[in-house]
């Protein structure tokens, strides 16, 4: 243990701990930019300085390491000018146009200007006059490199948590920037879109592309019906960015408010995650009694869950031989969206040219993924409009809705009822929990023997987590798989993906089934929920999703009623003829840079 | 023994007996060695200062697997080429000074980090490089060099910064601490020492700490190569012995008309004529890497610092921000001021903001970039506003 004085104050750390943490636990309030508690130590920003009695200079706290003895000021003159030229260093080479900023009020300089750089700027402006380039390649969001301030927080998220590297630090001096490969567009680029960058980014230089005026456009057009679905991640997070604390389920209040806002159906992204369900469990049954019963070499395991699109473009860009080991299935968005223009349209008897198809995704690479080519099978494109959470949140606050008064409402029926194991797709290891929860019970006709159904080994936020499960007392169509110990493994975040991706490469992964959601935690995660994300608020998150499901009154996806009528009345069985037209896709290879 | 006047010293580039030389070194303890390096009080030669002996103590001190003898050849201050000269003439007494330093820190590799635009030098280093490692051998010590190139980044000079480049990472300074004697190269303790130092390491051993002790002052032991440069009849490489006063040095290479001097290039500090006479050249005064350019009255200081500025703003890594957007507002600044579109006292507010680059920068480069400023605007304010 290490004792150290912060502005006089005596605390006792363990060694290693930085100067900014032992000030936190003093709950000394240092200011802090390139720092972020998900990523490595940067020390770019400055803006964290403090005194360090007997240095030359002042330090980074982020950055520095304690040790006995030390003797810490934070608050000194000499830390409040320097801090306030580094304020003004930042603003000086900022477009500071907050009132046109997609993240006026919502900006982490922002507010540091506000506390320390108010009032009269003494620097000169560098970026007046100059132009910049602002890159809207990609569907998923802006890159506006006027509003950057070379944090590198996006550089070391798509390095250190996604193993992507699709940006990083080009140039110096004046003329550093955040780039791509060659400086091409984003989209041409080996980025997932997964958006982890931008929920880390603390100004407005990396933002979803919004088309939030676009969904107004045909909300108020009567000639629409605008069907709208939410992900299971949205009801766990949409209240932090209306005044609630992380960890708030608001999904009654969350159905009401769509209804507000003027969605003529309101319905559930869980009811097609339940048909995934049915779907992919069936594929894999498929799969592991053509290579266990019929010998057949060429069926690709492991099995690759499909349903996270940042997941998608990273196996396609980095690791394409194993694009056969991906499902065939949609995600439920996109089985959603084909559904919607097709069989929800014909029960509803409306026009499906009419049908305006809106999703609610806590994903920005959603936005990417509803503009695949592939997803045309209703005729229409499936999904038209794609909002993230926050985009959401902003309409509510838009339309003037008191959401905290609002009285709980049901989702509308067709396509509106679910069971507990599709809201758990939004938590890491949630689609490999609910696939179990059916796949185990298709094969022997009992419950997965886990108390109240509750998969724990798939449980967590390791990063790699690996289960077996044994299948024992298998009914007679399934007696191939008597004693088979099936053997799953779970990844969120890509840099985990890699990891096991490697294992893969290298025939040292023993699995049959493997789920990977691109961003840490899972969907709870993604890159369009409510900023700030981080460790704590993705855990009361999936505490919140793991809360939705027990109170649910199905909890196993072939129980839903809808899930069977749409089976009865439209879909025939799992992996028919329809469901392969409209549910199931395929991939392409793309290039690794 | 204090300095009188401008004393020629020949140690660096004085020819010797390599092997001799080395076989004495690799005969005496690793203590010793470090015992005669702190007592002969040589400090590093590349510009920073910081006594070379205590660095090795350090990295010695370190418990690792493996530890690195880095050679600090990235000789890129503006004004300094006098590295470039001691590899071209006696690379063999810097391979030399790294084997000594292996031999104290206990290393068993080194890694010669070499400036882009001396590449050119590449070929017969390799042939020396070659016949050194026979040499060595034969002395029956083991130790190997290779040569690692830079390619033109100015903060690659940065020690830290260096060594990412070596790691085939982007040039940027790392945090410190951990300090290179405990985490340097590929994260292993590692002494990093400019050229001449290494060379001069070498003549300690030879001649030992006394007899090095003879030359300079207390702060400044020994000698030095400086380079010449700017409005001088003779400039080039000259080796002098420390202490001198830069009036001693402008009477030596002035040409009559010498209204200032930059000690220290880009980062060190511009002495005016007024202060020749009080000003002395070390550690006590004014250090410099070798550094030394004379300006004479048909110079403007207003250009000689815009040229400096840009070359800052040019060559910061961009990483941190008091350096990367505080040389772009130093030299907007000064261009703005030049133009009367702002207020001559705003150079007051950039003096204030290179105080802050300062102690807020992350490294040497951004901390030193108010050095030329300072002391340029201070001492030529008239030539920067008119």
């Amino acid at each position: 243990m290490i004792n150290l004085t912060i502005n006089d104050q005596q605390i006792e750390v363990k060694e290693g701990t930085t100067v900014l943490a032992a000030a936190r636990q003093l709950k000394i309030n240092i200011p802090t930019l390139c720092n972020h508690d998900d990523l490595c130590v940067a020390g770019n920003c400055r803006v964290c300085l403090v005194e360090q009695k007997g240095a030359r200079t002042l330090i980074a706290s982020c950055a520095t390491p304690v040790f006995e003895g030390m003797e810490i000021h934070t608050n000194t003159l000499k830390v409040r000018n320097a801090r306030k030229h580094v304020v003004e260093l930042l603003l000086s080479e900022h477009r500071s146009d907050c009132t046109k900023c997609y993240k006026n009020q919502n900006c982490e300089l922002q507010a540091l200007a506000n506390e320390f750089a108010f009032g009269d700027h003494i620097l000169l402006s560098l970026v007046e006059g100059k132009s910049y380039d602002i890159d809207r390649s990609s569907p998923a969001f802006v890159k506006d490199d006027s509003k950057c301030i070379r944090c590198q927080r996006c550089v070391r998220t798509c390095f250190e948590l996604q193993s992507v590297s699709a940006i990083a630090v080009a140039n110096k001096g004046a003329h550093q920037k955040i780039s791509s490969f060659h400086d091409k567009p984003m989209s041409h680029v080996v980025c997932t879109n997964c958006g982890q960058c931008v929920i880390r980014c603390p100004t407005g230089a990396l933002v979803e592309k919004t088309c939030i005026d676009q969904v107004w456009d045909a909300i108020y057009d009567t000639d629409k019906h605008v069907v709208v679905q939410t992900a299971p991640a949205v009801r766990v997070a949409l209240g932090e960015d209306l005044g609630y604390d992380p960890g708030e389920r608001v999904t009654g209040k969350m159905v009401n408010a769509l209804r507000q806002l003027g969605f003529d159906s309101v319905l559930d992204t869980d009811f097609s995650a339940d048909l995934t369900i049915m779907e992919e469990g069936t594929e894999l049954l498929g799969r592991l009694k053509k290579a266990l019963v019929d010998g057949d070499h060429k069926i690709s395991l492991p099995m690759f869950t499909s349903c996270s699109p940042g997941w998608i473009k990273f196996i396609e860009h980095k690791y394409p031989e194993f694009l056969p080991n991906l499902s065939t299935c949609k995600s439920p968005q996109q089985m959603f969206g084909a559904l919607a223009k097709t069989y929800f349209a014909s029960k509803r008897n409306i026009d499906p040219s009419k049908i305006v198809s809106v999703s609610i995704m806590p994903c920005t690479a959603k936005k990417f993924e509803a503009d695949r080519p592939e997803m045309r099978a209703s005729g229409f494109k499936d999904v038209d409009y794609v909002l993230t959470t926050r985009e959401l949140a902003i309409m509510i606050k838009q339309a003037g809705i008191d959401f905290r008064n609002l009285k709980p409402a049901n989702y509308d029926s067709i396509m509106g009822v679910s069971t507990g194991a599709a809201v758990i797709f939004g938590a890491t290891g949630g689609v490999m929990e609910a696939a179990l929860r059916t796949a185990y019970e298709i094969v022997t006709g009992r419950d997965v023997p886990f108390g109240n159904l509750n998969i724990t080994p798939v449980r967590g936020m390791d990063g790699v987590k690996e289960a077996t499960l044994k299948i024992e007392g298998c009914i007679d169509a399934w007696k191939f798989l008597e004693g088979i110990e099936l053997k799953v493994a779970i990844a969120h975040g890509l840099v985990n993906a890699n990891k096991i991706m490697r294992m893969v490469r290298e025939g040292k992964a023993p699995y049959h089934f493997v789920e990977i959601m691109a961003c840490p935690g899972g969907c709870i995660g993604g890159g369009g929920q409510p900023i700030p994300t981080n460790m704590e608020i993705r855990k009361k998150r999936i505490k919140a999703i793991y809360a939705e499901d027990e109170n649910m009154a199905f909890r196993k996806s072939h129980e839903n009623p809808e899930i069977i009528s749409i089976y009865k009345e439209f879909l025939d069985e799992p992996n028919s003829h329809k469901s392969h037209e409209l549910l199931h896709t395929h991939y392409v290879e793309r290039d690794n840079y | 023994m204090e300095n009188t006047g401008l004393n020629k010293v020949d140690l660096i580039f004085e020819k010797i007996n390599n092997s001799e030389v080395l076989t004495k070194a690799f005969s005496m303890t690793r203590e010793k060695i470090i015992q005669e390096m702190l007592d002969s009080g040589l400090k590093g030669r590349g510009g920073a200062g910081f006594p070379t002996g205590l660095k090795w103590k350090y990295t010695a001190a370190e418990k690792s697997d493996e530890k690195y003898v880095v050679c600090n050849a990235d000789e890129g201050e503006p004004g300094t080429f006098k590295d470039r000269e001691i590899l071209e003439r006696v690379s063999n007494k810097v391979h030399g000074g790294m084997a000594i330093a292996g031999k104290a820190i206990g290393a068993k590799k080194g890694i010669v980090y070499l400036r882009g635009e001396y590449r050119y030098l590449l070929p017969k280093l390799m042939t020396e490089l070659d016949s050194f490692h026979k040499m060595i051998k034969e002395i029956g010590y083991d130790f190997n060099i290779e040569y690692c190139m830079g390619s033109g980044a100015y903060i690659c000079g940065e020690e830290s910064a260096l060594f990412e480049s070596i790691e085939g990472k982007r040039g940027e300074p790392r945090n410190k601490p951990p300090y290179p004697t405990a985490s340097g190269v590929f994260h292993k303790p590692t002494s990093i020492n400019n050229v001449e130092t290494l060379v001069t390491a070498m003549m300690i051993m030879k001649h030992g700490s006394k007899d090095f002790t003879q030359y300079g002052t207390s702060d400044s032991r020994g000698s030095k190569v400086f380079s010449v440069s700017g409005d001088t009849p003779t400039p080039g490489i000259f080796e002098l012995e420390l202490g001198m006063t830069v009036q001693q040095f402008v009477n030596e290479f002035g040409d009559g008309d010498t209204k200032a001097v930059q000690v220290g290039g880009a980062s060190g500090f511009c002495v005016p004529r007024k202060k020749f006479m009080e000003t002395i050249i070390g550690f006590e005064g004014v250090p410099t890497g070798g550094s030394m350019k004379l300006f004479n009255s048909s110079r403007s200081m207003y250009n000689v610092l815009h040229n400096y500025l840009e070359f800052f703003t040019e060559e910061s890594c961009g990483q941190c921000t008091p350096c990367r957007v505080g040389c772009q507002q130093l030299l907007l600044g000064v261009e703005m001021v030049k133009k009367s579109e702002v207020k001559s006292t705003y150079l007051n507010e950039l003096i204030k903001l290179a105080d802050t680059m300062k102690i807020a920068a992350k490294c040497g480069l951004g901390q030193s970039v108010g050095n030329a400023f300072k002391s340029i605007v201070g001492n030529f304010r008239e030539e920067i506003i008119y």
